[in-house]
């Protein structure tokens, strides 16, 4: 004996004693950890929400308008609407603030009303159009009244016209349903997101149609019937390396094959898909892999040893026990494919389009094209709608990841 | 080096022995069956007979070669990587590893059941009506349910599943898992039932309950059982295997294997001075 027992019991515990800290320090520091992860999603989703939140909104400005009989100069009813309501206005600089104030974009649902209704011609209407930019954003508060003049971006007789339409009840902001509707724009107050949007779902959609079969295919062919060996090794790295390469990379791919050598359209979803199909196969077959070595063998032996064939043993009763990771690998591949920008500008995905996409061969842009365009724009009011189709990106992620949970439920089985 | 047919006329050999030896031939027969995993051999040169409508029970120490024996019986070991099979391997005369023989339908005249119970994770149903759906072994659901009562029955389960028969198979208890995976492999009309170690998962009244299932199941199928357990290998089997580190020591009548070993190992094994 070369110890009492008494030291020994001491030393015990005061071991005991310092796993206890250990224990307690980790948790400390795991529970930081978290909080401040959280406070930084807070403050990022806060930020985008607060400067984003007014696109949702739009102003308008109410018009007189006489329609002429037989004129197409719509351009000038707007004009003389606007004189109507100010006839002390008589220099030419301060009629071009005048007709300023309305966006150009009036004219042309001036048109297409007295179009769709010609039993108009001749009347007075009275209608809502949308405002330009700069009084948007005054109504707003986003510029503000009294700042310094040449920061304003609004002369002080503008200022004070808005004032009046406000007071004579000719200036409202209702829900900017154009947001939503139309496609881009050079003025901020008609630009939308719904070339963007479409352009993205159509892309994901191509994207997944070719990417999900292909991945999980080959997933499980890598992890159920190749013979190991030097090869599927060699395949393996490989596709591994693939997941990491850089997005733009997989761009330039498409550009050189599937524009140039094929002669797809340019700026077409069915090239952007095909471009994030390239990025998210690796991906789907690296987690469709770990998902099926994840199912335990005895389910491959139980099916084997009632005379299943391998493939019948696996497309029975592997893969739909695999199905709730492959379908996790596949969404989170896809949410990546949704916020990725960079392949789409190399094939041409980052055109200005007005009109809707109507098959995925026509030219569209995509979410987060369009968010780098705008982000780039002078105009403040691009600023606002830059920070709303962000929302709309978030929101679209979000849903995805919903989605990918919801089906993880649904295929999820308990042993 | 692998089994080949130009090395082994399948069949040929076996048939004649067949016509000679008549009523008594063996359900299964080793000849040299070697097995390597890799370079390493896990079994050398086994020859056992296994007799119809007997069970025959493999013992021996942990890791001495009994389930890879086994599985050697309806080629499951083809589907491990590495693993290796020379000499040859008959049922009902035939080479089941002559080129030209279907390993899957093998397995429906050679079915298994394995030492974890391994439903499906499917209804109760489910799980028996499989086997026969991918063989095509009915035209409409009354058949497949008839089957599938037949089946369950026969297993011993029917009665404690009848009013839950969509219930999934992983709700039933571990010995009631386990008849459910006999239930399954009985409904592809196997001749022969090999039994990994079946209940060593099991409690002793789900053992006992099991073991009677075996009993009855004797009438009308092959078995063999792998087992650690000596009671119950004296207790069901009517021959018995005994291996040691990966050579067949001992083979022959259960009774006189257990009470008068020729074999110093055996010896030493039942009665429980190794193991
Ligand atoms: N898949 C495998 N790969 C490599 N070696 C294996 C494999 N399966 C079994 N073995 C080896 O083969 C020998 C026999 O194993 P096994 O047949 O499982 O023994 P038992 O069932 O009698 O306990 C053991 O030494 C084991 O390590
Ligand atoms: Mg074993």
């Amino acid at each position: 004996m070369t110890e009492t027992m008494e030291s020994k019991s001491r030393r015990m515990a005061s071991l005991r004693k310092k796993r206890y800290r250990a224990e307690r320090r980790f948790r400390r520091l795991g529970f930081a950890a978290v909080s401040v992860g959280l406070i930084f999603l807070t403050v990022l989703f806060g930020v985008v929400l607060i400067s984003g939140f007014g696109a949702f909104k739009q102003t308008f400005i109410q018009l007189d308008i006489a329609v002429l009989q037989g004129s197409d100069n719509y351009q000038g009813m707007v004009k003389q609407a606007l004189r109507d309501i100010f006839p002390e206005v008589k220099s030419r600089r301060h009629k071009r603030q005048l007709y300023a104030l309305v966006s150009s974009g009036a004219t042309y649902q001036l048109n297409a009303r007295i179009e769709a209704e010609p039993d108009l011609s001749g009347k007075k209407i009275s209608a809502w159009f949308p405002a330009s930019d700069d009084v948007d954003m005054v109504i707003k508060g986003r510029i503000a009244r009294d700042g310094p003049a040449e920061l304003r971006r609004v002369t002080d007789q503008q200022l004070r016209w808005i004032e009046r339409l406000e007071n004579e009840g000719r200036i409202r902001t209702q829900f900017n349903w154009a947001f939503f509707t139309s496609g881009d724009s050079r003025e901020p107050e008609l630009a939308g997101i719904a070339v963007a949007t479409l352009g993205t779902l159509l892309s994901l959609l191509v994207c997944l149609v070719l990417s999900f079969p292909l991945g999980v295919l080959t997933a499980v062919y890598l992890e159920e019937f190749a013979p190991r060996g030097r090869w599927t090794e060699f395949i393996e790295v490989n596709i591994n390396n693939l997941a990491a390469v850089p997005s733009i990379v997989f761009g330039l791919l498409g550009l050189a094959v599937f524009l140039n050598v094929f002669n797809l359209p340019r700026s077409a979803p069915l090239v952007g898909g095909m471009v994030l199909a390239l990025m998210t196969l690796p991906t789907i077959i690296i987690a469709g892999r770990v998902a099926l070595n994840g199912v335990p063998p005895s389910v491959r032996e139980a099916a084997l040893a009632i005379g299943a064939s391998p493939l019948q043993a696996v497309f029975h009763h592997v893969l739909p026990l695999a199905m709730p990771g492959v379908l996790t690998g596949t969404i989170i591949g896809t949410a990546r494919a949704l916020g990725e920008s960079a392949p789409l500008l190399m094939i041409g995905m980052v055109a200005f389009v007005v009109d809707l996409p109507s098959t995925i061969l026509s030219p569209a842009t995509a979410l987060p094209v369009q968010v780098f365009l705008w982000a780039d724009s002078p105009e403040r009011a691009f600023e606002e709608r830059t920070a709303a189709a962000i929302l709309v990106l978030l929101l679209l992620t979000i849903l995805m990841n919903l989605a990918a949970v919801l089906l993880r439920k649904k295929y999820e089985i308990r042993w | 080096m692998p089994v080949s047919a130009m090395e082994i006329p399948p069949q040929m050999p076996t048939n004649i022995l067949v016509l000679d030896a008549g009523h008594g031939a063996p359900k299964i027969a080793t000849e040299n069956l070697t097995v390597f995993y890799g370079d390493k051999p896990a079994l050398h040169d086994i020859n056992l007979d296994i007799e119809p409508n007997r069970v025959t029970a493999l013992i021996g120490p942990s890791g001495c070669g009994k389930s890879t024996f086994i599985r050697c019986l309806n080629r499951m070991n083809d589907v491990v990587q590495g693993c290796r099979i020379e000499g040859k391997v008959t049922l009902d005369g035939d080479n089941i590893y002559a080129i030209g023989q279907d390993a899957v339908h093998l397995r429906t005249r050679v079915g298994m059941v394995f030492q974890k119970p391994n439903p499906f994770p499917k209804s109760i149903y489910d799980n028996v009506a499989y086997g026969p759906t991918i063989h095509g072994m009915y035209e409409n659901s009354d058949q497949r349910d008839a089957i599938v009562l037949r089946s369950l029955d026969r297993a011993g389960l029917l009665d404690e599943v009848k009013d839950r028969l969509r219930a999934p198979g992983t709700s039933l208890s571990g010995g009631q898992q386990q008849r459910l995976c006999i239930a399954r492999a009985i409904a592809v009309e196997p001749e022969v039932i090999l039994m990994d170690e079946p209940c060593s998962a099991l409690d002793p009244i789900a053992t006992a309950r099991i073991e009677e299932l075996i009993t009855e199941l004797k009438e009308h199928y092959t078995i063999v059982i792998v087992t650690h357990s000596m009671q119950q290998a004296a207790r069901l089997s009517n021959k018995t295997a005994y291996f040691h580190l990966g050579r067949l020591v001992e083979k022959g009548d259960t009774e006189t294997v257990f009470s008068d070993p020729q074999d110093e190992r055996t010896r030493d094994y039942v009665t429980g001075r190794i193991g």
